[in-house]
Order: C-alpha cells, then structure tokens, then sequence
C-alpha cells in the first residue's frame, strides 16, 4: 500500500468505496470533526474558502465544451482537502492533504492528472475572499468566484480557461444542508451552475479554442455514509431550455438507493427533490478498467416531466487516479436536450 | 479390521519410540530447512535494497544551492506553483557523544515513491503523528538509543528498516529538530514532468541541477546473489528428500515381518496399504506443521526484522516489511507431505510388490559386489546426459538448474560405488586380522548407510558449494566497494567556482596525500552508449583496479595518453582484445591497453588518462574529487571542509562509514546463510544416526564372533564411533569435488545464463577443514548412542547370537 493511499485512507475508510462527487470523506466516523446542522445559513464569500475543522472538502468543477473545430469536449478541475485533525496550522504539521485531479475528455481520449499536497506550506489552499483555490500550478482563481480563471496541467494536457457566472449560487437540500441517507447523514453542499466558459485546450495535436458550460460544486462535511452504501451516481445537466438540474443517488447494498436532486430553474430559483423523486435506470455497461461500468442512463423526474437519456460522449472516461471512478460529459436526448456530467463510483 | 492392522504397525513406533522421533525431526527439520530458506531469501533481497539504496542514494536528480548552502523553503513553494514536481529534504548530519547520525527529513505527500522509506508506506503508519511537532520519527536501531537522548522531544521509534545510521523523519520535524528555519537541503527532482513548464534556470538561477546516478550496479550484482539462494533452497530441501526417503524406507523395511505375517492372516493389500500410505500422511502432517513453525523460529531468530511478521498470517499487505503469508505456511506443509509421498513411494510399490510368503527378515546389509554398481552407475551417466542436454536444450537458467540438479543427483547415486571401491582397496591393504575385519565390515555396512551417506554428501557439498558461492560472492561484492571507494573522501562541489575554493583549499593543506579527479563525459563508445573516466597517475589505480588483463606498461601508457582501459561490458559486447581499438564520444579511436571487471554495470566503460580526457572534453565537468588522506584523519578532514567551505553534508562522503555499513548489511545475509548450511548437516547427521542406530540391532551376528574372540565391549563401541567418523571424512573427501561442481555451476553457468557475466570464484580450504571437522562430529554424534548401547549389551545377548539358529 502506498503512502497515497494512507493519506487517503485516514481521511475515507476505503472499505466503503462510496465517494460522493468523487470522494470518500463522507465514509468516516467524525470524532472531534465538526458534523453539519440543518438550519446554518451558509455564509459568503467565507464559505468559498476551506473548512479545516471539517474531514472532508472539495471544489469540483466540471465542464462541458465546443471547440473551434466543431467537436464536443468536457473538462474536469478538482481541488480535495482531507483532514487528519480537525485543525489547520501555519508551517509542516498543519494535518492536512490536499489532492487535485485533472482531466480533458475528447470523444476518442481521456487525459488524467493528479497532485498531491502539504498543507501550511503554500503548495495548497482555498482562500474565499480574494477567491484562490490552488494545488501547485493548477488553480481556479479571481477577484469574486462570479469570474475566475480555471487552469491545470497533466504529462500531455493542459487547459486555461475563464468562467464567467451569469447567475447566482444555488443551495442543495434544505438552504445547503443535504441529506445522503435515510438516517440522516449530511454534508453541506452548493453549486454555482450559471458559468459560461471561454478558453484554450492544449492536447498533444496542439491547442483548441472551446466554449461552453461549467459547473462548480462545494460540499463538506464529516459524516460517515451509512454502512450499507456502496456508490454513488451523480449528475448535472444543462437543459437547451436553460432549466438545469443536480440529481444523485447512493446505492445500497440490498439494490435500492437513496436519491436526491435539486431542479433549478432559468433564473436561478433551487427546489430541492426528495427521496425518489429522481430516477436512475441504468440502460447499457461497458467494461471500463475491467469493471462493468453503465455509461448510458435513463433519467427520470416525473414531477418535472423529465424523461431523457444520458449518454457518456466517450465511454473511456475513467479517472485512472489513486483513488479511480468515472467522469465524463454526457448528452442528454429525450423530452429535454442537452449536455451535462456524469461521475459514477463505487463500480 | 482396519483398525487391527493399524494397531499392529502402530506397534513398531511404540517400541521404536526413538526411530518415531528421530523419522519426524529429520522430517521437521527437512521443512524447517526449506522455509527457513524461503524466508531468508526475501529477507536477503530486502537487504540488498538497503545496501542499493545506501551506496546509491542520488537515485534521482536533485536542485542544489549553488553556493553550495541550503535552499530556501519559499523557493520549493514557487517551483512547485509553476509546476515542477520537487520534493523537499532535509539531510543534515548530527553530532552525538558516540558519533555523528544522519538526520533524514522527508515529505512523504510529494516524494517519489522510490525514495520512500519502506516504514511510511505500512497501512498502519499514523500520518499525522508523523507530520506533528514533537511527533514521531524512525530511527535505525543502531542509533535509535543515541536519537532519543539527543532528539528528547520527539518520539523515537526503532525501526530495521531505516538505512543504517539514520534518523528518518518529517521534512517539517527535522527544520524544528535542526534548527533550520524555513530552509532544505535539497529537492528531489521527479523523473517525470509535465510539458511547457519554464527552464528551472529561469525559475532558480540561484539553484543547479545535479543528475541522478543510475542505480543498477548493485541491484543487478544481488539479483544474482538471489537467484544463488534459491538455487540453495532447492538444495537443503533435496537434502531434506533424501533423509525422510532413508527414514520411511527403514520404517518399511524393519516392518517387513510384521507385514507378510498381517498378510499372511489375511489382510488385504489395499487395507495394508491404505493404513500405510495414513501414518505417512499423518506423519508428514505433523512434522510438517512443526518443520513450519521451526522454520519461522529459525528465520524470527536468524532475522530480528522478522519478528513482525506473523502479521502476514491474517492477510494483511505489509509494505516493505518481510511478510510470511499463508501460502509460505501452506506451502510449507505442502512439500513435507509432498516429499514424504514421494520419498515413501518406492517403498509402497515394494510392498505392494512383497511375496506373502518370501523370508522376511530385514537386510541389514546387501552384497556390494561389482555387479550391484551396474545399476548407479548407469543411472549416474544417464543423468549427466540429461543435465548436459538440458543444458544445451532448455534457455537461460533452467537448463542451468537441471544440470545441477542432475549433477548432484548422479553424485550421490555413485557415492556408495565409490566408497565400497576405495574401501575395498584399503582392506586389501590392512595386515593386521582386527584391521582387516575392521575395514571388510565397515564394506559390508555400506548398502545400510548408503542413503544416509548420500544424505550427509548432499549436505557436505551444498555447504562447499553455497559457501564457496557465498564467499565468492561476499569477495566480489568486497572487491566492487573497494574499486569504487578506495580513496577515504569523495567529494562533489555543489558547483564550478566551489570546485575553485575547493582545490584552494585543498592546496593550502598539508595532511592531504593526494586528491584525485573522478570527471567523466557520457556518450557512445563503439557505438552502444558508455561512460568515459578520466583517472590520474596513481598507485591507488595500480594497486586496487580489478584487471582482468594488462598490457605491459598498461599504465603508463595510460598515464602518457596512448590508450585507453576497457570494462569487461565493452570487452564482451564487441569480443575486443588488448591492442585493438576503440571508439570515443569525440569520433576518435584509441587502442585498448587493459580490461577491467566492472560488475553488474550494464553500460561500456572507458578510462583514460586525466590529461587525455581534459585534452579531448574540455568542457568536462571538474567537480568530482576522491581524496587520499590518512584513515585517521578523515573524520576531522571531512568536518573542516565542510565548516570552512560551507557545504552541505552530503557533499562529502566519509567512505569507510558507507563501505562499513554496506559490508554489515550483507555480512547479515551472510551469517544467516553459514547458520542454515550448519542445519543441514544437522539434518545429514539425524539421518545417519537413524540408520546406524537401526543396524546396530541388526549386527548382532557380525559383532559377537569378534567378542567371542576376546575384542572388549568398549573396544567394539570404539571401533564404530571410529567407523562412522572415517565414512563422514571419505564422505566430506567425495563431497568437495561435488560441492565446487556446484559452486562453479551457479557461479559460471546459472549466472551467466541470467546476468551475462561471470562472477569469479574464489576457494577458501580453511572453510572446508572445519566443514571436514563438522562432517566427522556428526559421524560421531551420530555413532555415540548406538555405540553406547553395544558397550552395554548383555554378554548373555552376545552368547544367544551362537546359540539361535538366525
């Protein structure tokens, strides 16, 4: 086992290979961590920075692009901090890690990257206000989080994009507090869904001016995820109509799962979707790094008169990291049109 | 039915209770063996790592201060925020009352794996203990106890697989520990990174890059040695084979009574030989299950660092720690009872085989005349058909091991040939009647002692021939440390202009004796990619390079420029010989003067005089310096350069400490290997005792006409304590041969069928006079008991003898 995998291991109980949008912080006992509590309002811009007395954090943001040349791209930033201790510390012993992991998906390639950091030292950090998320050179970074520079760098990839916000922050479950189990564990959990997207791709063929939608989700919590939960399958869609929504679920061990959602409307306007409201069909598999993994999904929101099908743009989009699961764009046919991301752990 | 037939064989055991113990310690002992082995050779290649990582720690490129001073910790920061993947260190050495230590600090989060120390990367490693102020740190335990008084605020904990001398510890923990501040010794610089990041000589030019030197030289010289363990390992268990076959067939043929009369009333064969091939199995089981847990006693014992292990028997993956896993455990049991079917097997065929009512006396002795050799030795020569054909038929080194195997095996099927011979010429020779009977009775014995014998040969010649492999080994690694680290200080100035204080330094100095230039140019050498040394005119040249060929006046032709030495790689490689040429990197060709050995360098390399050398690449890199100076004084030598000059510690390497470490990490593997080959001949001497402890009942007839004659009890005990001493000598005579065969064979055939090249054996006599003086103690430890009870046999026994009819 290497010494990566201990780090991780400290901060997500890796019997549980259940990682909410991509980690598995929420799978730990949360002695001494701070738990989330329904009814804290969240709290800008400090809220955008790092909350050190929590286990687990992240900055996700995912991107769905056009290039220049008429073909669809989709991008991955993500910034993780694990805690040890519930304290941050200025110098070495501050007992936080931080993880980055990077990706470009094309229709034929998928290009990862991943870092890993001290903490206390610089090499990280999450500063809310001016907004300054960073692991080495890779950062998403401006004056406000409305407006921010996105970049990261692998062996044969790099991108540098701008993400301008053309709508507000939007809270999941109850005013941020979300729910992942029917007994109760939470994370605090929002989303900015409105960034419009220019920039430049670097691939090994050479540069690609792109354009498109990003999404940026914030979650952090300490909770463990009920036993019984093996993964998680999540999604953000952009519909052509500008309505968008966030929808998961967490599978359990007996075949049910739980889910939840939120549908926002064009102007922003976030209601939350209860448990069952959403519904996750898996329609085709394809063997991805050896595992069976469903890249094409029937989506279902009845209440919303949501009936598409979410195929994966490239069915390769495995995220060859440490800690490995899927992510990659998806277009969305059916009742509604468009693109979106779907992240699939725990297969 | 069954159980009747169970009680009268079990019967045998109860009245041979010593037989029953002997049978199953040479069994325990035989897995004991194997396992053992199996545990020392993961540990052995744990060692070498250790020692690989030790001479050769600048496995990777690193960022220096270039003034040689220490690297501000901001500027780790910048670099890693344009990308560059560094990995801070710490390396500084401490002073303590008994001598300095090296403090090691590391960051685990960002440094590569290979330079991981082994301990952080275990499952159970408490990261934020590690990260703590105050926290906790790894000490070898050679220093653990002088960390701790001079560390008193961090929690030192003793830990074998810190290279020894060191203290390993957070990159953040060692600055608070040393004093440092925000400052490091050095970067690591990763061996991949990404694309389109700037030149470190835009982002540092207060920073110069110092390449990493390839770490292969020893790694392949103890893949080697690895490969010769295993081979020994199948060997003590073959040996193992030998004695649990003696022992079953003894069982076997002491019952042969017992099983024509159970047949004779009307036991079934199959009934019989199901309750046999039981108690084999269940014999096998149970020393089976002991040899295993003797064997991890023997490795726990041998191998401090095993201690931890039993870990491995709940599955857990402990990295970097010597697991035993459940298969070791399995395994083990699994070739006990494996072995003892196929060693009890030519003694079930013959009982399924067994005439109901042919005479079933036990043969205490055979007729050893020329025509029972017919069959050994034609077996022998059909065996060594075999290994040489195998040899040229199957590639690499599994023709190499059939060979030896083959070899081993014709010779011990000849061995009871060649003793009846040689004691048959001896009796011709004795006058004296006692002498006579003497020698003709000791021939008369032999097809008894034979598979012990065989036994105790194999044993005899697997020490020669492992210890032969060991010590060649052992002089050849010697010999590579003392090429490379025959000057008492290595230098490396962090950069030109500290080269330029250095020599200054150096020339204002008097206790210097001689300071020697290690400049080299990389680029192709006839061709395939090499390396060329420039070296001065010195004797420590003369007297310490490894030549395998000279030509005359080698160096001083060498020394006037007219030529250049070879590796014994390019030799090789391009079947070159003294005188022909050569090309360099510049396109020129020199001729070669002399051929050195260069083991495990997989690259060509050339030296060539310093002048030659600075003549032909005046661009060399001039930092590099081996300094001669009194043994004494290189401590104090190394201290005041480092305190005049401002250097780091790592830039010069004291050599008698790194020499003396590696040599005591291998003299580990060393010992454990000499006290396994110490087990085998105990195996050997059980053997023996068990089949001259059985003939001894037999003898009976042979003994009492001698008593009758006059010759005393005491004087017959004598003469067989004396007789089981001279066949363990002839033995040990008949095994050296065997045994060198054997050295030579790992040495010259699997080698060089796995690695390309030779490793030279060297012959160490003293070492097979004491093997001679073990072989004769086990003779007479195994003849002691036998001969006791003959001194006491009742004289009333002695006189029966004339009185039944046998």
């Amino acid at each position: 086992m290497s010494v990566r995998m201990i780090l991780i291991c400290l901060a997500c109980l890796i019997g549980a290979p259940a990682w909410p949008q991509g980690f598995a912080g929420l799978g730990e006992q949360a002695d001494g961590f701070a738990v989330p509590a329904r009814g804290r309002a969240l709290d800008f811009p400090t809220d955008h920075g790092a909350h050190p007395e929590y286990r687990i954090e992240w900055w996700y943001v995912t991107a769905n692009l056009r290039g220049a040349d008429g073909r669809d791209y989709g991008i991955q930033w993500t910034l993780f901090r694990s805690a040890l201790a519930p304290v941050a510390t200025d110098g070495w012993d501050s007992p936080q890690i931080w993880m980055g992991h990077a990706a470009i998906t094309t229709p034929e390639a998928h290009f990862v990257a991943e870092r890993f950091a001290r903490d206390g030292v610089g090499q990280a950090g999450a500063i809310a206000d001016p907004y300054q998320v960073w692991i080495d050179d890779w950062a998403m970074a401006g004056a406000d989080v409305s407006d921010v520079a996105l970049r990261a760098r692998g062996d044969e990839f790099s991108y540098d994009l701008r993400l301008s916000a053309d709508g507000p922050l939007v809270a999941h479950g109850d005013a941020g507090y979300s729910v992942k189990s029917a007994s109760g564990q939470a994370s605090y959990y929002y989303s900015q869904p409105f960034y419009e997207v220019a920039g430049t791709l670097n691939l090994p063929d050479g540069p690609v001016a792109v354009r498109g939608q990003a999404w940026l989700d914030r979650e952090w919590s300490s909770q463990p995820l009920d036993p019984g939960q093996r993964g998680w399958d999540w999604v953000s869609l952009h519909f052509d109509d500008d309505a968008r929504m966030m929808g998961f679920q967490l599978r359990q061990e007996d075949g049910d799962a739980y889910t939840s959602g939120t549908w926002i409307s064009p102007d922003g306007g976030a209601a939350p979707m209860a448990d069952g409201s959403v519904i996750l069909t898996p329609l085709a598999e394809t063997t991805v790094a050896g595992r069976e993994v469903p890249i094409k999904w029937r989506v279902e929101v009845p209440a919303r008169g949501v009936d598409v099908e979410i195929t994966a743009l490239n069915p390769n989009a495995w995220m060859d990291t440490l800690f490995a699961y899927w992510e990659g764009p998806v277009r969305i046919t059916g009742t509604h049109n468009g693109t979106g991301y779907l992240e699939m752990t725990g297969y | 039915m069954m159980r009747a037939v169970f009680q009268a064989l079990i019967g045998h055991w109860r009245r041979h209770l010593v037989q029953l113990i002997s049978l199953l310690a040479g069994l325990a002992l035989a897995t004991a063996l194997w396992t053992g082995v199996q545990a020392i050779n993961a540990q052995a290649r744990q060692s070498y790592d250790q020692a690989a990582g030790l001479v050769q720690q600048n496995q990777f490129d690193r960022l220096l201060a270039t003034d040689g001073g220490t690297v501000d910790q901001a500027r780790y920061i910048a670099l890693r925020r344009a990308g560059w993947l560094v990995s801070p260190v710490v390396s500084e050495q401490v002073e303590t009352p008994d001598g300095p230590i090296r403090v090691l600090g590391i960051d685990p989060v960002t440094a590569p794996m290979a330079a991981q120390p082994a301990q952080i990367q275990r499952d159970d490693f408490d990261l934020s203990a590690f990260f703590a102020r105050g926290g906790v740190v790894f000490a070898a335990p050679d220093v653990a106890e002088r960390a701790a008084a001079r560390f008193p605020d961090l929690r030192v904990i003793e830990d074998a697989q810190v290279p020894p001398n060191t203290v390993l510890m957070d990159v953040g923990v060692a600055q608070g520990a040393l004093n440092f501040g925000a400052r490091l010794s050095y970067l690591i610089v990763l061996p991949d990174q990404p694309a389109g990041l700037l030149p470190l000589s835009d982002l540092a030019p207060d920073l110069r890059l110092r390449a990493g030197e390839q770490g292969t030289d020893i790694a392949r010289l103890t893949d080697s040695f690895h490969l010769n363990l295993t081979a020994f390992g199948l060997l003590s268990f073959a040996v193992g084979l030998f004695i649990v076959h003696s022992s079953i067939g003894l069982a076997f043929e002491q019952r042969r009574t017992t099983f024509r009369t159970l047949r004779a009333i009307g036991v079934p064969l199959r009934t019989l030989f199901a309750v046999l091939v039981a108690e084999v199995l269940v014999l096998a089981l149970i020393a089976g299950a002991v040899g295993v847990v003797l064997g991890y006693g023997i490795a726990a014992t041998l191998l401090p660092d095993v201690a931890a292990t039993l870990r491995g028997l709940y599955g857990a993956s402990v990295g970097g720690v010597l697991a035993l896993p459940p298969i070791w455990w399995l395994g083990g049991i699994a070739i006990a009872v494996l072995g003892t079917l196929v060693a009890a097997a030519q003694s079930l065929w013959r009982l399924a085989r067994l005439p109901i009512l042919a005479a079933a006396k036990p043969r205490a002795w055979g007729h050893a005349g020329p025509r029972a050799w017919v069959m050994p030795v034609g077996a022998a020569v059909g065996l060594a058909v075999v290994g040489a054909v195998a040899l040229r038929v199957l590639p690499g080194i599994a023709g190499g091991f059939v060979l030896l195997g083959t070899g081993m095996i014709a010779a011990a099927i000849l061995l009871p040939v060649v003793l009846a011979i040689a004691l048959h010429l001896i009796s011709g020779r004795a006058r004296a009647p006692m002498a006579h009977w003497f020698w003709a009775d000791t021939r008369q014995q032999l097809p008894g002692l034979s598979l012990a014998l065989m036994a105790l040969m194999l044993a005899l010649a697997v020490n020669v021939g492992v210890g032969t492999m060991v010590s060649s080994f052992r002089q050849t690694f010697t010999g590579w440390l003392d090429q490379r680290l025959a000057s008492e200080l290595y230098i490396t100035a962090p950069s030109a202009e500290a080269a330029e204080d250095l020599r200054a330094w150096m020339a204002a100095r008097d206790d210097i004796d001689a300071a020697l230039p290690i400049w080299s140019v990389e680029g192709m050498l006839n061709g395939a990619p090499g390396q060329v040394f420039g070296v001065a005119d010195h004797a420590t040249y003369r007297d310490n390079w490894p030549m395998l060929a000279l030509a005359p006046d080698g160096w001083d032709r060498l020394a006037a420029g007219q030529g250049v030495l070879i590796n014994e790689q390019i030799y090789r490689r391009d079947d070159l010989d003294l005188g022909e040429l050569v090309s360099l990197p510049d396109g020129t060709q020199m001729s070669v003067l002399g051929v050195y050995s260069d083991y495990g360098n997989p690259l060509g390399q050339v030296m060539i005089g310093i002048d030659a050398l600075t003549a032909r690449f005046p661009n060399v890199e001039r930092l590099r310096y081996a300094l001669r100076v009194e043994g004494e004084q290189a401590a104090t030598i190394r201290a005041a350069m480092l305190r005049d000059l401002e250097w780091p510690e790592d830039a010069v390497n004291n050599q008698a400490v790194v020499k003396r470490v590696s040599l005591q990490i291998f003299e580990r593997t060393f010992q454990v290997t000499a006290a396994l080959n110490i087990l085998t001949l105990g195996v050997a001497a059980v053997a023996m005792f068990m089949s001259l402890l059985t003939l001894s009942s037999m003898r009976l007839p042979q003994v009492a006409p001698v008593w009758a004659v006059g010759t005393t009890r005491r004087d017959l005990a004598r003469l067989e304590v004396l007789r089981s001493a001279i066949l363990a000598l002839f033995t040990m005579v008949y095994a050296l041969p065997v045994g060198l065969g054997l050295a030579w064979g790992l040495l010259a055939v699997v080698n060089v069928a796995a690695f390309g090249w030779k490793l030279p054996m060297f012959l160490f006599p003293a070492d097979w006079a004491w093997l001679a003086i073990w072989a004769v103690l086990a003779g007479v430890a195994a003849a002691a008991w036998p001969a006791w009870r003959m001194s006491r046999i009742s004289p009333s026994d002695l006189l029966k003898v004339f009185a039944n009819e046998r």
